[in-house]
């Protein structure tokens, strides 16, 4: 823990600051000893050549499922670290929606006790909303967050019931967490397997239209403002969505908001052909839909990129498109998938893509992290921009394979993620 | 016969993409086949040898029995497995039962399954051919062709006919094959029913809306009318099937006030006195019975075609005459 890295003559971007330019980063006892123009190496200081690569605060994912307890044949927590430290994660939140899920202080403590064995990407438990998820009672939040936990989500499910929803944003403001919610109206979507609309209607699949979702973030956003509670919305797909966070935003509502990946690249016509790994939910929408969550990042409506990282065995997706689960792998294909598509297509710029990886993320769950101001954990991730290489989900740490990715060119991917100052991958 | 690659190609999942070519060769080769079944000895040697599966995951008696006879009447092995009483009530997954039949070495397999995509899925995965009798709410080609064949029969072609299809469009496979198929020929289709039970942007599915049977009466040269299933009456989408019956029940009085005289197709089992009166059913303007026995020539000419079976040489293979 107490070797020092120098991380020499990269470029050094990190918007918490409005750094962008070549510098030298000493890391030193766990933490950001300085960033500066040109460091010399001190004794025994491990030097990292990272000329043509970027030197970032280090990426947090505020949204993956590790499956851990209960579904150890998809990820285990130890798995799921691997995957996002070789995706170039330092930090990642664990969603509870696990079998038992992580409702009460004990299981939060074993998520974070398994988090910190794995000793790769921090792990940090999010708890449940509700008493085993039922969506009934509140959970015991304030010993939740004694145990680690960041924030709490009833995620996989919605909270339909909007007095619960209320009394979480009251309660969860003594420990100053956000409620993080997956919005969505069961009554409009539960017999749904994609995006409602001329997909659907032509392969004869049940649809969710965007109305189950947008009416749960109207519903949150004014239990929000009612409230003055923090609610973080979960992977928001829809167009009308995004406009409703935008103008509670302006309102001063206080909301934080999530794209995911996929969202911001594919639409509601991947699933022709019945693909299940491009089954997921929220579902691929359509192109207007994906052209505004796009603008919602653009102009930081939605501040946060997440990925939802949701691993099942390839049995599970080897089914009927009915009969597979929801829920594609993100983590080792999200920074390169939002390169190339994202920030390569000139919807955000790359102070701004680690801005909504990293610092804002932190920020959003009160996370150490996303800053490289001297002092701040050593989490850095340093990643080579203009490296090609093709997506092989073979090669993946996850055990998972199910993503919509496989075979893609991308442009972009991690060389180095530093957690406290440890190397725990590189290329 | 000799063992040609198929001019359908290796399966037969949907109406879809087919194209109006291979369309009209199916309901060409199903002409010669449709005498087979007026034979004193209902019995050719055209798929001698060949062994099929008929794998029902849902229940059906009227394809079940209609596929069987198509078989049987050209002579292949068949073995009937359905969802009750098989390993699948055990839980094996749809891959894991495709892949026990092809290590059995079968030729070709029939599948109802009640997920959409299923017939697909299994065609992805075995190399013996597939014909879908049905998955889910995507398609129910042979039901679709049969229609098509029923239509061409009796209004003497397909181009520029006017068809609507009336009812539940939403859960229905028949709709869907039925809009492919009948578009890809050149008709123009219409649907019609409660709002609640079409799917979504049936425009961009090419189809005029109706939403009163009354002006799709004034509009259709041929009405396909579908069973209302009492489950959606329970589930909601519709109030009462009395109210169902008045609204959108095809009734003799509707049919009078037509400006031409109308043909009235329904794929059956019907529900007499919900989506169709039994004086409709059973009067002058019903080809329900044709579409019955046409779906065993269309079957007969889907399973000859999937099997390397040339169109040309249907009616020699008939009489035996290739081996």
């Amino acid at each position: 823990m107490s070797e020092k890295v120098l991380l020499k003559g990269g470029r050094v971007v990190d918007p918490s600051r409005s750094i962008d330019g070549t510098h030298d980063v000493l890391l030193a006892g766990g933490v950001v000893a300085r960033v500066a123009p040109s460091i010399d190496a001190p004794e025994g200081a491990r030097v990292v050549e990272c000329a043509g690569q970027v030197v970032c605060p280090g990426l947090i994912d505020v949204h993956v499922h590790l499956r851990e307890p209960g579904e150890e044949h998809k990820e285990t927590i130890a798995t799921g670290a691997a995957a996002a430290a070789a995706g170039g994660f330092t930090s990642i939140c664990a969603m509870p929606n696990t079998d038992p899920p992580i409702d009460d202080p004990a299981a939060v403590g074993f998520v974070a006790a398994e988090g910190r064995a794995a000793r790769l990407a921090r792990v940090y438990p999010v708890g449940c909303i509700s008493v085993g998820r039922a969506g009934e009672r509140l959970a015991l939040v304030g010993e939740m967050v004694d145990e680690g936990a960041v924030a709490i989500t009833d995620d996989g499910s919605p909270v339909m019931d909007s007095g619960l929803m209320r009394l979480a944003l009251e309660y969860s403001q003594a420990f100053g967490i956000p409620v993080a919610d997956h919005p969505e109206d069961l009554g409009l979507s539960a017999r749904g397997h994609m995006n409602e609309g001329i997909v659907s209607a032509r392969l004869g699949l049940a649809g969710k239209p965007n109305a189950s979702e947008d009416i749960h973030i109207v519903r949150d956003l004014l239990l929000a403002e009612l409230t003055g509670g923090h609610i973080h919305l979960q992977h928001v797909s829809t167009r009308f969505g995004v406009e409703a966070i935008r103008q509670a935003k302006a309102r001063g509502v206080r909301v934080t908001a999530e794209a995911s990946p996929h969202h911001l690249v594919l639409t509601h016509e991947e699933v022709d052909g019945y693909r299940t790994e491009a089954k997921m939910n929220p579902p691929l929408r359509a192109a207007e839909d994906v052209a505004a969550v796009r603008a919602g990042v653009a102009d930081g409506t939605l501040d946060t990129i997440a990925t939802d990282h949701a691993p099942h065995h390839y049995d599970e997706k080897e089914a009927a498109f009915a009969d597979a689960p929801n829920g594609i792998v993100g983590l080792e294909t999200a920074l390169g998938v939002v390169l190339t598509r994202v920030v390569g297509e000139g919807v955000i710029d790359l102070p701004t893509m680690i801005e909504r990886m990293s610092c804002q993320p932190a920020r959003a769950f009160g996370l150490p992290g996303g800053t490289l101001a001297d002092g701040a954990p050593a989490d850095v991730t340093v990643f080579d921009p203009e490296a090609r290489w093709t997506v092989d989900p073979k090669a993946f740490r996850s055990k998972s394979r199910n993503t919509p990715f496989a075979g893609w060119e991308l442009t972009g991917r991690p060389t180095h993620t530093i957690v406290g100052g440890r190397i725990v991958w590189s290329a | 016969m000799s063992e040609a690659a198929s001019p359908l190609g290796k399966d037969l999942v949907g109406l879809e993409g087919l194209g109006g070519d291979r369309i009209r060769m199916i309901l060409d080769t199903a002409e010669p086949f449709k005498e087979i079944s007026e034979r004193r000895i209902k019995k050719v040697p055209v798929l001698r040898g060949k062994t099929i599966v008929n794998l029902f995951f849902e229940a059906s008696t009227r394809t079940r029995v209609s596929f069987e006879f198509a078989e049987k009447r050209l002579s292949a092995d068949t073995v009937n497995i359905s969802s009750t009483g098989s390993s699948v009530a055990k839980g094996e997954t749809l891959v894991d039962t495709a892949r026990n039949l092809e290590a059995m070495r079968i030729d070709m397999v029939v599948m109802r399954h009640g997920s959409s995509g299923a017939a697909r899925f299994l065609a992805e995965r075995i190399p013996s051919s597939v014909v879908n009798a049905g998955d889910g709410w995507h398609e129910h080609p042979t039901q679709g062709l049969l229609d098509l064949l029923t239509i061409r029969d009796h209004a003497g072609g397909i181009e520029g006919l006017k068809v609507c299809i009336v009812g539940d469009i939403l859960h229905s496979r028949v709709a869907r094959s039925n809009i492919y198929g009948l578009r890809a020929l050149g008709a123009e289709v219409a649907v019609c029913g409660p709002r609640t039970l079409m799917p979504p942007v049936p425009e961009e599915l090419g189809c005029v809306v109706f939403s009163r049977l009354e002006e799709a009466i004034e509009w259709a040269d041929v009405l396909n009318v579908l069973r209302l299933q009492l489950e959606r009456m329970e589930a909601g989408y519709v109030p009462s099937l009395r109210e169902y019956n008045r609204i959108w029940g095809v009734s003799t009085k509707r049919l009078e006030a037509a400006p031409k005289d109308l043909l009235v197709l329904h794929p059956g089992p019907m529900n007499r006195g919900v989506e169709i009166d039994s004086d409709v059913a059973d009067g002058e303007h019903s080809v329900i019975l044709n579409q019955v026995t046409n779906g065993v020539a269309v079957r007969m000419a889907v399973l000859y075609l999937l099997a390397g079976g040339q169109p040309e040489k249907a009616e020699a293979a008939k009489q035996g005459g290739e081996s």
